[in-house]
């Protein structure tokens, strides 16, 4: 459904943009051989060239360069044979060369395309405008001192993948799937962890508007670094009414960077255009031109796991899923692997769609565990499917021996065994329980024989009761009806 | 000069071997030199009892028969290199009392060797300049006089204390860098022989950046074959410089005497200006025809894009400078001037860390990389110097190697011509074509004007061609009989 914003002079619709900064997975910087560690002690993972020591030089990082191609295959993107590093320069007290060595007009990767799974299970294509490597900043902490601020160098010359999008996104939903789905990508290639809490995936949101049916793009603003999909979300919001406010009062909106405040819900002006730095790109004079052949990106390709959407297209032809159930399946891939596993082990592909997707997804959100945190094993959870297909236990206590498992961490067939929770599929002694109630239940039998069928219902949960459930509800049915019958 | 300071570095070594000399009392005599002259102003850092330290294990490896090729020579560095717990400055106010935890590629080499560092040698601010007058440790000045006259002489620049020091036996050789003619022409000023190699035949790694595309470390020494011997140490691939070559580097000393016979010698009607200095252009000529009686053949060659190095090279140096040198800012190391904010301590500590030279290209290069300009200036600039570049492939389809004067002049007062920056830039318009084309080249003192001053003559050989570059410079030396510092003892 269109995401439109109904103004006093007509609806407006917002034009998106997205530009993702990604800390790219690799032991070691992109142009030094410090470590990337989280959470080390301040300045310990520090080469000289990290803090621009005079006469230090920058070597590519080869590991930094493969992640860049292999995040490049992953969105089915041109990969550039030959890409050149630029300085790109401006004063910071963190950036300590003066430049951050970025790529400009040259970078590694060149368009690509998303696939967004929507909500309502329908798909949409974003365009991938270009990816490209660059360092990291350091950090600069202003809160220990009074009037001195503390530098953190440990970040500086990680390296960081910025992938922008093209103009294509029309609504806060697609700018979430958007990230989700690339975070997914990433994830997948094993090339970012695509933690926003962390800062090792950080996002700046361009955003503006134009009337419905219109086609311009008009003037943008670029909301910085916001730290987490739900902010990002509304932070576009905010803006895009701003704008609409802003137009339909008569005014103009001027190009700025913008940040957004998430305790007030709202963006304001960081640095107007006036301000905006010159960052005198040029390409950087110790490096060479980054070049490699076909058979380097062939070998890259060669290697890549079969990513979110060709899984999905699989496992709705495979096992018969929903394109929205598929979807939320393979959106991390330890999720689809365990659902794979379930689905092979218990040879059931629908009951495993519904106890991994329904029962244990809710418990892991709920507890904010990720699937391999999960208290119930693969194994344990096929057991489970087992055990209801081969009538051990009925649905019902199946949800029993689930919230055991959750409990206790023991395996279905025990706790089954160990509670005598086995269904009683044998007649004989289901007849006495029966006859037990009929005979209780003269009053209700005769109602039954007076016509009233839907009281065979009430029997059938009397005889569960009695059985603390045990009763093969089937087989109850059955056997009630023959009594009743006679 | 004493003795022991009289020695070349090939005949020092030969006396170390035998034993004629140890290389304490070799290194002892450099020291006492470098004390009795330091109104040279040739040394930042003297490094003394570091000096002697190396000397006493050089001995000790001479007498395990374990000498390596620069076993116990005593050399000066130029202050551009980082050399490990001892002060570098790059000749700025900026570094002053900056210690390193690191030693350049190039200087370990030179030590790994087995040669001695007598000191950190004086030089142009960050290696802007061409009189050596733009350090904030004080000008050097030139061992030379005029016949006649005691006025200080300018040892050019930027690598003047190197050239002064060598030049003045203070050391029996020294490094240098050329960006645009800073190691060909002080040597040219001083009368010794300065060999910038092919870009990317030396690493940049630990030597403190001036215009990354450009920078080139090479040797200075008083003869050819001393050039040869340090070159040969000095270069080869280093994985920690990117732009460094990963291919093998010639001995070049093993093609000293050869000649120059059946050899094309070019030389380019562009270096003979309207107006060129009569004792240069005398000189040059002698130049080619010491070649000629060697058995090559020297033609006139056309190179069309030379008028537009100087220009080119005033865009492209002060650009990748500017961004070189922002990373002294004074957070980190060397000199900080505190301000009320992070802008004001920048502004106030790169006001006082940096002289009015450098200020200068930082302002050239900030504006020709602005927006708006860098189409017109940089761009333009990089396309130029492809050009100049081509020139020199083409000359190079038809001669071996070129032969051109390294300067305009002979070296100038200390007090001349320091108002107009212009006039001073123009000191290099021989050399900078070949920094700009990356090609080697080397100044070779081939004879004294008629105040008794060094001349030097420039040799150009196309890239990695090293050798013929050797093979002619020992030509000219040999045809030139230069008699080398007499004067100062």
């Amino acid at each position: 459904m269109a995401y439109i914003i109904k103004g006093e002079t007509g609806d407006w619709e917002v034009v998106i943009g997205l530009e993702v900064h990604a800390q790219v997975i690799s032991a070691s910087k992109l142009f030094s051989g410090a470590s990337t560690t989280f959470g080390s002690d301040p300045n310990s993972n520090v080469a000289f060239v990290d803090a621009a020591m005079p006469g230090m030089l920058p070597v590519i990082n080869a590991v930094a360069v493969e992640q860049a191609v292999r995040t490049g295959l992953g969105l089915k993107a041109k990969i550039n044979h030959r890409s050149v590093f630029a300085r790109k320069n401006y004063f910071y007290a963190d950036l300590p060369q003066g430049y951050q060595i970025s790529q400009f007009d040259q970078p590694i990767v060149g368009e690509g395309i998303l696939v967004l799974d929507m909500p309502d299970g329908s798909s949409r294509a974003v365009g991938i405008e270009r990816l490209h490597l660059e360092q990291d900043a350091g950090k600069s902490i202003h809160d220990i001192h009074p009037t001195k601020s503390f530098i953190d160098l440990n970040r500086a010359g990680v390296t960081l993948m910025e992938i922008v999008s093209k103009p294509d996104m029309r609504s806060p939903d697609e700018a979430g799937a958007y990230l989700k789905k690339l975070r997914s990508i990433m994830r997948y290639l094993g090339t970012c962890d695509g933690n926003m809490e962390e800062g090792s995936m950080r996002c700046d949101a361009n955003v503006s508007v134009r009337p419905v049916g219109s086609t311009e793009l008009r003037t943008r603003c670029e909301i910085k670094n916001v730290n987490s999909m739900r902010f990002v979300m509304q932070a576009i919001e905010f803006e895009a009414k701003r704008h609409v406010d802003v137009y339909e009062n008569g005014g103009k909106i001027d190009q700025e960077t913008r940040q957004y405040d998430s305790a007030k819900g709202e963006t304001r002006t960081m640095r107007s255009k006036e301000f905006a730095h010159d960052y005198r790109y040029f390409p950087d004079p110790d490096l060479l031109p980054l070049v490699f052949d076909d058979a380097y990106v062939a070998s890259i390709k060669a290697t890549l796991p079969e990513l979110p959407d060709d899984k999905k297209e699989r496992f709705i032809s495979q096992y018969c899923l929903t394109p929205y159930d598929a979807g939320v399946l393979v959106g991390e891939k330890e999720n689809a692997d365990f659902y794979e596993k379930v689905a092979a082990q218990s040879g059931d592909w629908k009951l495993a769609n519904s106890w991994v997707s329904n029962n244990l997804f809710a418990v892991l959100n709920a507890r904010n565990l990720s699937i391999a945190e999960s208290p119930i094993s693969a194994d344990d959870l096929s057991k489970l499917i087992t055990l209801i297909k081969n009538d051990t236990i009925s649905n019902r206590l199946a949800k029993d021996v689930f919230e055991i498992m959750l409990e206790t961490g023991k395996a279905p067939d025990v706790i089954v065994e160990e509670r005598g929770m086995k269904q009683i599929t044998d007649t004989g002694a289901l007849d006495k329980a029966i006859d037990d109630i009929l005979a209780a239940n003269a009053d209700k039998v005769a109602q039954v024989s007076a016509g009233k069928e839907a009281l065979i219902g009430w029997f059938v949960g009397q005889v569960m009761k009695a059985t603390q459930g045990k009763a093969n509800p089937a087989l109850c049915q059955e056997l009630l009806k023959k009594k009743l019958a006679q | 000069m004493t003795d022991l300071t009289r020695f070349t570095i090939a005949q020092a070594r030969d006396h170390l071997r035998k034993k004629d000399f140890t290389a304490l009392e070799l290194t002892d005599a450099h020291i006492t030199a470098m004390e009795k002259h330091r109104h040279l102003n040739a040394f930042i850092t003297e490094t003394a009892d570091l000096a002697r330290e190396r000397a006493k294990a050089s001995d000790f490896r001479i007498k395990n028969s374990d000498a390596k090729p620069l076993e116990g020579i005593p050399l000066g560095i130029k202050d551009l290199f980082c050399t490990q717990g001892v002060q570098t400055t790059a000749g700025s106010h900026i570094l002053k009392g900056f210690t390193p935890n690191y030693e350049s590629t190039v200087s370990q080499k030179l030590r790994d060797a087995g040669s001695v560092m007598l000191g950190k040698l004086n030089l142009d601010e960050f290696a802007m300049g061409s009189s050596n007058m733009t350090s904030h440790f004080g000008n050097v000045v030139n061992p030379w006089k005029a016949r006649g006259h005691s006025d200080d002489l300018a040892p050019g620049g930027s690598s003047g204390g190197s050239a002064a020091a060598v030049s003045a036996h203070l050391a029996m050789g020294a490094t240098g860098t050329d960006t645009g003619g800073s190691i060909r022409q002080p040597a040219a000023f001083c009368g010794i022989v300065g060999v910038k190699p092919t870009y990317g035949r030396c690493s940049r790694w630990g030597v403190v950046a001036f215009a990354s595309s450009l920078d080139q470390a090479g040797p200075m020494t008083r003869t050819v074959r001393d050039a040869a011997i340090m070159l040969n140490v000095m270069t080869g691939y280093d994985p920690k410089d990117s732009t460094s070559a990963a291919m093998a580097m010639p001995d070049v000393e093993a093609v000293l005497g050869k000649g120059v016979k059946g050899m094309k010698i070019g030389l380019p009607k562009q270096y003979r200006p309207d107006g060129l200095d009569a004792e240069v252009g005398t000189l040059w000529d002698k130049g080619a025809q010491w070649l000629k009686e060697a058995g090559a053949e020297v033609i006139e060659i056309d190179l069309p894009h030379t008028k537009y190095a100087l220009p080119t090279y005033y865009i492209v140096a002060p650009a990748e400078a500017s961004s070189n040198l922002a990373r002294y800012d004074g957070v980190r190391y060397g000199l900080r001037v505190a301000g009320n904010s992070l802008d004001e301590m920048y502004a106030k500590t790169r006001a006082a860390g940096f002289g009015p030279e450098v200020k200068r290209r930082i302002l050239i290069g900030t504006y020709v990389l602005s927006a708006g300009y860098y189409d017109a200036y940089y761009l333009k600039a990089q396309k130029v110097r492809a050009l100049i570049a081509q020139d020199f492939v083409q000359a190079f389809a038809k001669v071996d190697a070129i032969l051109t004067p390294t300067a305009p002049t002979a070296a100038f007062g200390l007090n001349d011509k320091v108002v107009d920056p212009v006039a001073m830039y123009l000191n290099d318009v021989f050399t900078v074509p070949a920094s700009l084309a990356g090609i080697p080249g080397s100044s070779i003192p081939a004879g004294l004007t008629a105040h008794g001053l060094p001349l030097g003559l420039q040799v150009l050989t196309k890239r990695w061609d090293e050798e013929t570059l050797f093979r002619v410079c020992q030509v000219l030396e040999d045809s030139a009989k230069f008699p080398g510092l007499i004067g100062e003892s």
